[in-house]
Formats: structure tokens, sequence, C-alpha cells
């Protein structure tokens, strides 16, 4: 009896047509393309896009080139060089991150005691030439007095969760 | 004088035929895009022009700016041949084709055997195109392309043959005369298994999904044309279209009564609906048959080629035959309105 | 006018193609200028009127036959320089052959049998003078499944023959081998496969 079913079943194509109605019936439901450059899907506080550096509400700079940044990086994206400053403090001279090699995996940004290094929610950018993927520690810090108050705002939101 | 007037006339009325069936092949792949793209709730190209209408003239002019790049030992002179041999069949079996009464270049009293032997003709572009690119994915793919147009081939000219039978004509306009009359007496209520074989070995005749095991992306990477790119692409790509709207337009003409509209010959309905030209029906037969092509693509996985095989020989050549034999009952017995 | 054009365009295509069939030292060159050489054929027998063995021509030999052929070819990776150290060893057989063929031709086309007033007529006479205004699909069917309807049954099992003999030459099952059986394949149902297990969510701590 199941083996009869079986035949009809084949021959009249059920299971072809079952198909068809599945894509038929999806072929007007609504869709989910988000039509990026016009529309965009809502971003996470926790987004990890482009580095930046910040800086104390004074203008001091946060980062004190301990390079636990440099430690943890697993892709080995990030070079520090450091030298007293005239007031004594240890700082940075050189802070270079390679977006080329960089994962976005976050870790700098655990590991930095004073919450200097950050990733922004920024992902829209391009280089033109060789050697522009290579950013330094005034472009860095420039990024971070952009983007400031978004950065401080998503701190906040994200330190009920520490 | 009168024979060269003549020629100038056929050149024109082919070029009539030729320049609609492009931009319909063009549009083709814009409507592809699209359907496949609701079907898998995406909206599909919308940035070019209004809704993407002028998505087919980008990528037109995309690939006529690419380079075409010949693989080191290809067999040159076949490699630039293959896009053409693929593509001429494609649009010279339009000759016979009527897309209206009337309206058709070539009323060849042996139409239907041309227009197979066009379609068998197809072939020899990919078999040509694998065996020249001197790739091991492009002679897979042709010899699976080879194999599965010839094995197909006799499932849908058996069908065909049982067309002929109820029409007693190879002349194609003598063909769509036969169904002249409301829906149900088209031949594809009478020959509906040999509809379906037909429509199933069509299919696989333009190497299409589910049957796209020629082109296969995801084992040989895209099979015969992997080496072609620009223009010469483009062609292949012109052509796999081509085909689709051919193996359509000729299921519109031979199952389902042409340029007739579903109700002709009925007291009041018939008339009414005779008012919209002959042309308007066959073009929405075929835009029928166009969508169901994608949409079996937006629905079915591709078959495995063993699995292919099989389907051929073992179901539909035997279908095709069976109902060939219960057909000429049907005829010896002046069964219902067709026979 | 035109016609004859068209007819010496075709036929010295058709010539060229033959002799390239020969002559090319590829072999997939020679399938593919054999190919060409049908098709031509095909066209000459159009402009002869005879629409139906030009098409049939063109679907047969072009459309199947030599797609099997192209087939072997390609797949055979045949070394040229051997096949060519017996050439003349073998010619005088080959002339002789061809001469014998080309006198049968000439036999044949002076006997005046194969003209077209002769075939008409023959066919006319088989149907009780009923032929000259008929399609020739028409006219070849109705000789062929009249006069000739013997020759042709015993033609079309000689084709059968031929099938099932090279079928069951080639077949051969190895044992030992993994091989799939569609049909079972196809016929398993989703209940052999497939194990719907209902779970509880878990509770998360």
């Amino acid at each position: 009896m199941q083996a009869i079913r079986d035949f009809f079943n084949s021959f009249l194509l059920v299971e072809l047509l079952k198909g068809l109605k599945l894509t038929g019936r999806h072929l007007f439901d609504a869709k989910y393309t988000i039509e990026y450059p016009d529309e965009r899907a809502p971003q996470s506080p926790r987004f990890r896009g482009r580095h930046a550096l910040r800086r104390y509400p004074n203008g001091e700079e946060r980062c004190i080139a301990c390079k636990l940044c440099e430690a943890v990086c697993p892709a080995l994206a990030i070079t520090i060089e450091s030298e007293p400053r005239e007031d004594g403090t240890r700082r940075t001279t050189r802070y270079d991150i390679d977006l080329f090699k960089c994962i976005y995996c976050g870790f700098c940004e655990e590991s930095c005691p004073v919450d200097s290094i950050v990733e922004t929610r920024e992902f829209e950018y391009h280089f033109e030439e060789r050697g522009e993927q290579i950013v330094n520690k005034q472009q860095l810090l420039a990024f971070g007095d952009e983007y400031e108050a978004q950065l401080a705002r998503d701190r906040a939101a994200d330190a009920v969760y520490r | 004088m009168a024979e060269i007037l003549e020629l100038v006339w056929i050149l024109a009325k082919i070029v009539v035929l030729l320049v609609p069936l492009l931009i319909a092949v063009a549009y083709m792949t814009y409507a592809e895009r699209k359907v496949i793209g609701w079907i898998q709730l995406r909206r599909g190209p919308n940035r070019v022009g209004a809704y993407g209408l002028l998505q087919p003239f980008a990528d037109a002019l995309k690939l006529m700016l690419k380079e075409i790049v010949l693989p080191l030992n290809a067999n040159r002179g076949l490699f630039v041949i293959a896009p053409m041999l693929s593509i001429m069949p494609a649009l010279a079996a339009w000759a016979v084709l009527p897309v209206g009464q009337g309206l058709v270049i070539a009323d060849v009293n042996a139409g239907l055997l041309y227009v197979l032997a066009m379609a068998s003709l197809g072939v020899y572009g990919v078999i040509v195109a694998g065996w020249a690119s001197n790739s091991k994915y492009a002679l897979l793919g042709a010899l699976r392309a080879g194999a599965q147009v010839v094995s197909y081939e006799i499932a849908m000219g058996f069908a065909l043959v049982g067309v002929l039978m109820a029409s007693g004509s190879l002349n194609i306009s003598e063909i769509v005369e036969a169904q002249a009359g409301p829906i149900w007496n088209w031949f594809w209520l009478p020959l509906l298994p040999l509809f379906i074989v037909y429509w199933i070995s069509g299919v696989a005749e333009t190497n299409r999904l589910p049957f796209d095991v020629a082109e296969g992306e995801s084992e040989i990477v895209a099979g015969f044309h992997v080496e072609y790119s620009g223009m010469a692409f483009a062609v292949f790509f012109l052509a796999e279209y081509a085909n689709m709207i051919l193996i359509s337009g000729l299921a519109a003409i031979m199952f389902l009564g042409g340029w007739y509209s579903p109700f002709h010959g009925l007291p009041v309905l018939g008339p009414i609906f005779d008012l919209v030209p002959g042309m308007i029906w066959f073009c929405l037969k075929v835009a029928f048959f166009l969508f169901c092509y994608i949409w079996f693509r937006g629905t079915f996985p591709r078959y495995r080629y063993d699995q292919i095989m099989r389907l051929g020989w073992k179901v539909l050549i035997p279908v095709t035959v069976v109902w060939l034999v219960v057909e000429s009952v049907f005829i010896l017995t002046g069964f219902g309105p067709w026979f | 006018m035109i016609e004859l054009i068209i007819f010496y365009v075709f036929a010295a295509v058709l010539i060229f193609a033959a002799t390239m069939v020969i002559t090319a030292r590829n072999p997939v060159h020679s399938a593919l200028f054999l190919v060409l050489a049908f098709f031509n054929s095909g066209v000459l027998w159009l402009l002869a009127q005879a629409e139906f063995l030009g098409i049939a021509v063109v679907l047969v030999y072009v459309g199947a036959v030599m797609v099997l052929f192209l087939f072997v070819v390609m797949m055979l990776d045949i070394n040229v320089a051997p096949l060519r150290e017996g050439f003349a060893r073998y010619l005088p057989v080959g002339v002789l052959v061809g001469a014998a063929m080309l006198l049968e031709m000439l036999l044949v086309l002076g006997s005046g049998e194969l003209s077209a007033v002769g075939l008409a007529g023959g066919a006319s006479e088989a149907l009780g003078g009923v032929g000259t205004a008929q399609s020739n699909t028409a006219l070849i069917g109705n000789v062929l499944y009249t006069i000739y309807v013997y020759p042709f049954e015993v033609a079309a099992v000689v084709l059968m023959l031929a099938i099932i003999a090279a079928i069951m030459l080639t077949l051969r099952r190895r044992s030992g081998t993994k091989h799939q059986d569609i049909a079972k394949q196809v016929h398993t149902r989703k209940a052999e496969r497939l194990r719907v297990v209902r779970m509880n969510p878990e509770k998360r701590d």
C-alpha cells in the first residue's frame, strides 16, 4: 500500500510541487534586505571598529605606555615605543597599529588599564595607498577626539555588565 | 533585382525578430535575479535605474570592458568560435517559430524537425568550449553537458513526436492551428505526461537547475566556461538564456496553443479575449514558462549526475513511449475534442 | 542565381571540410570538420528541396552521432604519429576501395533510377498517382511504409540487434566496487532516515 502511494507520489511530482508551493509563498513575503547606505542595521555599543586613543576630560592623554595591548595583541598589530616626558611621566613616543594585521578582536581594549585604546563604531574607511593602513599616535588621538562623546556613552552603557 | 529585394526583406524580418529577442534575453537575466531574490526574501538588483531596470546594460557594459583571457595552450581558434557556436543555434531556431498568426520568418514544412536539429546543435558550443579551454574542469563540464543533452534530446524528441501525431503535421503553424479553441482544446491536456516530460527535458537540455551539472559551481567551478571572461563569457550567458526562451517558446507553441487566447471560440469571452493580439498571448505563455525556469532554480537542489541519467533513460523515455501508445489508441478511437 | 551562389559556396565549404577531415593533424579537428561537412551536405539537400532528409541528417548525424564521436575522441589521448606510419602500406587498398565506391556511385547515378523524375514517378506510381503536391516528408513516409516496409523493418531490427549487442559487450558488473542503488535511494522515506526529537528547553542557572 505504502509502495503504491510512494509510486504515485513520485509520478505526480507531489514533493516537487510542495517545494514549489513553499518558494511560491516566499515570493510574496516581506523582504528582509536592508538597503545599506540608505538604511542601516542598529549597532551594539560593543561594536569593534577602527581604533582610537582617548584623553582625560582635562586633555591629558590616557595612555601610560604600559604595553599591555602590545603584549596581548594576537596579530602583533601594535607597535609601541616609550620614553619619560619632561614632567617625569612615562609616555609613548610611538603608537602604531597596522590595520591590515588587526583582527578586531578587542583584546587591546580589554587589556588597557586606563581605557585609553578603544575601538570605535566606525567601520566605513578605506586606504588609497600602501602604508596608509599603519595609523600612528596622532591619527589615533584625533579619532579619539572626534568620537569622544560616543565613546564615553558606549563605555557608560556597558559599565553595568562589567 | 526581385531576389535581392526579397533577401533584404528577409533580413529585415530577422532583425525585427532578433532585436526584441535579445532585449528579452537581457531582461531575462534581470528577471532571474529579481525573482530569485524575492524567493530568498531579498530585493534583487535595484540600484541602477528605477527598480534596477538598467542593470542588464550595466552588466553588459562591464563585461564588454573586461579583458578576454586566452588560457595558455588553449586551442585558440576553437576557443573563440565556441561561444558563437552556442548562441547561433539558439537564435537560428526562431526562424520557424510563429510568434503570431502568420508571423513567421520561414514557414517550413519540416519546421518541427528543424527546431529539434537546431536545439541539438547547441551542445557543440559547450563541448568545443570545454575541450578548447585545456582545463580539466572545463572538459568535465563539457562531457557532462554533452552526455546529458544527448540523452534528454531523445525524451524531448519523443514528447514532440506525440505532438506531431496529434496534429498530423511537422509544420509548426499547422500544429498551432490544430489546437485552435479554448484552453482545454490545447495539447497540454491530452498529452499531459508528454508535456511534463517535454518540460523536464527542456530544463535539462538548457543545462539549468536542477540539471546544471555542466556548470556545477560547487563541484567543477563553472564547468565548460571556467576559462572564459569578458564578452566571450557574456555570449555563453546570453546563449543559455536564449535557449531558455527558445524552449519556452516551443512549449507555448506545442502544448499551449501558440497565439490563441485561452477562451478562443467560446460564445461571449472568445471575441473579447481575441481583441488582444495573438503575439501578446504568445509572449504571455512564454513568460509563464520562463518564470517556471526561475522558480525551479529557486526551489530545487542540483541533481546528482547519475540520478540525472537515470531520470532521463529509465523514467522519462519509458513514460513517453507508453503515452505514445496510449495516444495512438486515442487517435484510432477519435477520443475527445482533440483527435 | 542566388540559389546557384549559395550552392557553390556550400559545396565549396563541404569539399574543403571533407578534405580537412582526412588531412587535419588533430583528431578533434577532424571530427569537427566532419560535423561541418555533414551540416553543409544537409544544406545542399535543403537546396534540392529534400528538406526532410536535409534536416534529418543534421538532427541525426550532427546532433547525436557526432557528439558521441567527439566524446570518444576527446576522452582518448590519441597519438597521431603511429596512425600515419602505415600510410604507404595501406594506400593501394584504400585506392582500390575508393575506386570501387566511385564506380558504384557512377553506376547508380548513370542508371537514371535516381533522377528526380524517376523518384517522383516511382512514388506516385506506388500511391496510385497522388503524390506530386505533397510535402516530401509525407512522400517519404508514404513510400517507406508501403513499398519499402519490409526492408525498413529489417533495418530497424538490425539496428536494434546492434544496440543490444553493443550494450551486452560493454556491460560488466565488477564485484567489490561500491555503487549506489539510485532506485533504493529515491524510495527511502523521511521516517527511515530522520527522527525528530522533542527536547524540553533546559533551565538556565
